[in-house]
This record gives C-alpha cells, structure tokens and sequence, in this order.
C-alpha cells in the first residue's frame, strides 16, 4: 500500500522546499497549508485573508502555480517546493515586477501585495506579453481595498514589457 | 475558521482510493483541487470524518481521444484543459465555459471532476457537460458505471454518485468542424457564482436550417438543465434566437435567493439564451464558410 495516513489530531513531521531550501515543521491533518508556512516556517509573508479562497491574501506558488495556501492542507504540500514573497527575490533587493509596484504605488496597507506578487509571477511566465484586459483577469482573483487597482494593473504592465524587452 | 479534525487518507493508485471509499465512503469526502471542498471544510459546513486526497492520482490526470468523444480525467485541472489544445479543438464549449470559473489563482487547482461531482446549480463545468450531452464516468469497487450527465446531477449539491463511487472521468462529445458554439452568464463580479449561465451548440445546413441544435442552461434551476429543443430542428436560422429564448424561459422554473428573484432569472434565460444562440450562430456561419 501506498495510502498516505494521518489520523485526526495526530501531529506529524512535514518536509517542504521553501524559497530554496529544504525546511520541516509540524503539522496535523487538519492545518492549513498557510498556518503551517507561518507557524512553523516562519513565512510571515504568507497573508491570511478570507480563509475561503476568496479574497487571494494567501496565494504562493507550489510547484511553479500559483495557488490558494488557505484551501490547502499543509499534509498535501508534503514534499512539494514552495516559494513565498520572501523567495522572490534576493533578500534587500527587488524583482523587476516589486520595482515597477513600488514606482507606480502599486500597494498602500501591503496586505494583498504578497499574494499578487506570487499570482503575477506565475502569470508572467505565462502570459509574457499580457494586454490590459489579461492582466485584470488575472487580478480578479484578488482583493485590494487600497488602491482601485489602476496602479497595480499598471505596474504589472510596465513590468511586463521590460521583463519581455530583457528576455 | 479552521476545519473540524479529520482523518486524512492520500492514495497514489485509483485502486486504492476505490477500495477505501468502500470501507469508508459513507463519512468520507472526497479532496481533489479543493476550491469548494476547502472552503466548505474550513467554514465547518462540512464535518467529515475523514478525507481522501486524490490529487496525487496520476491516472485522473489524463485526456484522451476516442472516435466519438473527447475523455478528461476527473483530477484535470481547469487550467490545464484551458491550456489543452485538443480540447479547444475537439469540445470548443467546455473551453469556452472555463474563463468563466473562479479566478487564474482557483483554476490552477480546481478540477473538472471536483467541480462536476459537488455539483453548484451555478457551476459551469457541468452545464457545458450537460449542454453537448457528454457522460459521467464512475468507479467503485462494484465497478464502472457511465451516467449522462442530463440524469447525474439531481439537484442543487446533489448526484447520482453513490458514497462508495468516485467520478473518474468526464466524456464530451467531439465537435463537428461545421458547429458553432457558446457560452455566456451574468455574475455580480466576473469569477463569481452565475446568476444565470446558458450554453449552446449548433449546426446549420446550407439552406440556413438548423440542423443540429442543443441549449442548456445553469444557474437558474437547481440543476444545470437541457432545454427541449426538438420543436425548433429543421427551422430557419433566423427566427431561432428569439423564439428558443423565449420557449426557454417560459420552460424554466427558476430558483430565487439572495442574488436574484425568480422573475430575474427567468428574464436573464430569456437574454443570455439569445445571446448564446446569435453567438453559436455566428460562430457556425463561419465555420461553415470556410469549409
């Protein structure tokens, strides 16, 4: 059998690559993959929002995708390689999408930032090259009740065109 | 909130996950991309005694091509049949119906048979599903059933899959290259659940007939729903729209809750069913043109 099981309450050692390196914590069944990255990993950038989905505080990218961190179990990541906020650039400096943001007052309180930053990450990687329209779909999966959203849009347009202009 | 505890299996094999929902079905839920399943769990609205994680079940994750239908795997993210050129090409409505769901952010772990088996009378997948007449596809330790997807959904969060079944995977009907296809909805916020959805495919003779014609609708019933179609075959493209929108809505028996009054949504089928017809329409026009 191969059959993975944690019975309820029962604590359990999680390993994870997170930002690069390999990192282990503890976890029950029934933790949050974000509670987990927090609590026990100390990813302080990992925002926790809605708990429900909704509202895309929490996004991270697991494996390469970026996902919800709050509808997922942290026993689920168990050996996946995770990258956070933290993980997106070299610690002091800022990638070409954090500088554009902060050019561009991308971000008031900061409180969705993380989550974006790890959404247009994926996105880019996909969509190099995104029209105004793209990048606004993308955006729908998350909240910002600070800036109107004109100045991120913004941002990540003009980031993207340097990035593709770099490549 | 945080869930209530709950055991947590995590097969590899799908054989394994069949053997431990008939030991266990009846207190487990089933875990694929966990877009509904999660919040559901972590608003305590569902308590399960133990949950079965079948994301790591590689044999759910495949598409095929047989003669006639188009196979997706039930764990098939939404963002990978988006991404699937073999599904824009062969079920051009189900590509169409995917923008529709949730976010880039819930499509990339949402799944096609996580959203079919939890069945929201909003949702899109299974309106596509029901809308070209495609097939669910179950497993059990008793064996494999098929189940039209028209006699599957039985009402609002309600199948025929039986606890000790999973859904495997999803059979959609292979277009035809002279079809024309669409699907539309109204939401309060694009990626929101749809107050209304329709969806429609069609074929168009030479002579302007419509030859082959489906429509279904969501969102609107508890159930997404085919309308009945069989007076309008043989008619003249033109003087589809109008009438199948109106024959549509004054078929419906609409929910109504907080988002929408019955009257709404019976005026909502009306709009988006003539939306969606003009729009399959045209697309069939087309395509006939440059054959």
């Amino acid at each position: 059998m191969t059959i993975v099981h944690r019975a309820a309450g029962e604590r359990f050692t999680l390993e994870v690559t997170l930002n690069g390196q390999r990192r282990s914590g503890q976890a029950e069944p029934r933790m949050l993959l974000c509670d987990f990255l927090r609590h026990e990993l100390q990813a302080f950038g990992v925002h926790v929002g809605c708990e429900h989905g909704v509202c895309g505080a929490c996004t991270i990218l697991v494996d390469g995708i970026a996902v919800r961190s709050c509808t997922q179990y942290a026993a689920q990541a168990d050996g996946t390689d995770i990258v956070t906020v933290e993980g997106l650039a070299q610690p002091g400096a800022l990638n070409e999408v954090q500088r554009a943001f902060a050019k561009h007052h991308a971000l008031q309180c900061g409180f969705c930032t993380p989550g974006i930053l790890c959404s247009v990450t994926h996105f880019l990687r996909e969509t190099p090259e995104p029209d105004e329209q793209r990048v606004r779909e993308m955006l729908s999966g998350h909240i910002c009740r600070c800036t109107g959203y004109a100045s991120i849009v913004a941002a990540i347009l003009e980031a993207a065109a340097t990035m593709s202009k770099g490549a | 909130m945080k869930p209530v505890g709950f055991d947590y299996y995590r097969p590899q094999a799908l054989s394994e996950a069949v053997a431990l929902l008939a030991d266990k079905g009846d207190e487990a839920a089933i875990l694929a991309g966990g877009m509904t399943l999660g919040p559901m769990l972590n608003l305590r609205v569902a308590r399960p005694r133990l949950v079965i994680d079948i994301s790591r079940i590689q044999a759910l994750k495949t598409i095929s091509v047989s003669n006639n239908v188009v196979i997706t795997g039930a764990g098939l993210t939404q963002s990978e049949a988006l991404r699937s050129d073999v599904i824009a090409r062969e079920v051009p409505l189900l590509a169409m119906a995917l923008p529709w769901v949730g976010h880039f952010q819930t499509r990339n772990r949402g799944t096609l048979g996580g959203s079919v088996a939890h069945a929201d009378p909003s949702a899109e997948i299974p309106l596509a599903l029901v809308a070209c007449g495609g097939t669910v596809v179950l497993q059990s330790r008793r064996g494999g059933r098929r189940i039209a997807a028209k006699e599957f959904f039985v009402g609002a969060l309600m199948t025929q899959r039986r606890p000790d079944e999973i859904v495997t995977a999803l059979e959609w009907p292979r277009t035809r290259p002279d079809a024309g296809h669409a699907f539309t909805e109204i939401a309060q916020r694009h990626g929101d659940f749809a107050i209304a959805a329709a969806a429609c495919s069609l074929r168009l003779t030479k002579s302007d007939r419509v030859e082959h014609l489906s429509v279904g609708v969501g969102g609107v019933e508890d159930r997404p729903i085919a309308i009945d179609v069989s007076g309008f075959r043989g008619q003249a493209a033109g003087d589809i729209p109008a009438n199948l929108s109106a024959h549509a809505a004054s078929s419906v028996t609409p929910m109504e809750d907080r988002s929408a009054s019955a009257d709404y949504r019976t005026a909502l089928t009306k709009v988006l069913v003539e939306r969606a017809v003009n729009a399959a329409l045209d697309m069939a026009r087309l395509q006939r043109n440059r054959l």
